[in-house]
């Protein structure tokens, strides 16, 4: 049990530290353009890399994994909200899983 | 409409989309034999959907100290961009407490909604974006730790996807009405699949392999399509 919580508590300082240090130290605005267009990519590039080559992984299946892709880019692409996304991926996999299993 | 009621509106949805990814995080952890109060521990004090899957996992196949640290830590510099980012966005002469209350709440969803307000971000306003995000990350890892005996393990397995589609829906709409937006994002999805596939590079670990496809995409992006989209 120490132990777990020792590494909870690692765990949780090396997660605030990355998102504290940076806008505690840095002290009034950039000027470089190309720095500023830098950053302003940063959450396309890092939400593209958390999905892709991950989701192939993320049922343990990856025929129902990639299933469950297409369905969250079709709605996404349709601007359907977070919770609808979601929710339906779950039951498309869910689903697909079902139909790769019994037929 | 006051800025922290304004904030609270805009965390709704991400409250709620955190709600199946944290229960997916709940089942996990109690089917790997950690308790139910440990995994809401962890969600309460890290507040991170991937950074806290990969140091859980760790947990539970017995890695060592070092490693869950590590692991954890190469996944989170990501949040070192964001927070950078968002120092260039919130109001100047912000108190150092404020600082350190709002960026605790940093999250890939929390920042991605701050980052499109047009205005300056203030203490009052972020805090309003985090607060239910942050309870409702809490709660649904509680509902998960609690149903994890309850579900059969083909849904279990099928909720897997839940981040990954929370993901999704975050870039593809953004994308859509950017060109340059959206060559980034398949940049970095591009150099994620040779770092995890080709040959002699596919040796680092996942945390490192979004860092350095994060980083040269946003080179890429900041290269070909300068300054043209910011503000």
């Amino acid at each position: 049990m120490a132990r777990i919580l020792t590494a909870v508590f690692l765990m949780a300082a090396v997660t605030y530290l990355p998102r504290f240090l940076p806008v505690a130290l840095m002290k009034g605005r950039l000027k470089s353009p190309f720095i500023k267009s830098f950053l302003y990519y940063i959450p396309y590039a890092v939400l593209g890399a958390m999905i892709f080559p991950g989701i192939l992984n993320a049922t343990g299946n990856p025929v129902t994994s990639v299933t469950g892709m297409i369905t969250a880019l079709i709605l996404a692409y349709f601007e359907k909200g977070l919770v609808t996304v979601a929710v339906i991926s779950i039951i498309i996999v869910y689903v697909s899983g079902l139909i790769v299993k019994y037929f | 409409m006051s800025s922290f009621n304004k904030g609270l509106k805009l965390g709704i949805p991400i409250a709620m989309g955190y709600i199946p990814v944290s229960f997916t995080f709940g089942l996990m952890a109690v089917q790997g034999g950690l308790s139910p109060w440990i995994a809401v521990l962890i969600s309460l004090t890290n507040l991170t959907s991937a950074g806290q899957f990969a140091g859980t996992s760790l947990i539970i196949s017995g890695g060592t100290l070092p490693e869950i640290t590590l692991t954890t830590f190469v996944i989170n510099i990501r949040y070192m961009l964001m927070s950078l980012s968002l120092s260039q966005k919130i109001v100047p002469n912000m108190p150092l407490a404020e600082k350190a209350v709002m960026s605790f709440g940093i999250t890939d969803e929390t920042f991605s909604v701050a980052s499109l307000e047009k205005e300056d971000i203030t203490f009052s306003y972020m805090l309003g974006i985090i607060t239910l995000p942050y309870f409702g990350w809490a709660f649904g890892t509680l509902l998960g730790a609690s149903a994890s005996s309850l579900l059969p393990q083909d849904l279990k397995d099928s909720m897997g996807i839940a981040l990954y589609a929370m993901f999704i829906a975050l870039v593809v709409p953004a994308s859509k009405k950017s060109k340059a937006a959206l060559t980034v994002a398949v940049v970095a999805i591009a150099i994620n699949s040779m770092l995890t596939w080709v040959p002699y590079i596919n040796s680092l670990s996942s945390g490192w392999d979004i860092i350095i496809s994060t980083v040269v995409a946003c080179i890429f992006g900041a290269a070909v399509f300068p300054a043209g989209e910011v503000d």
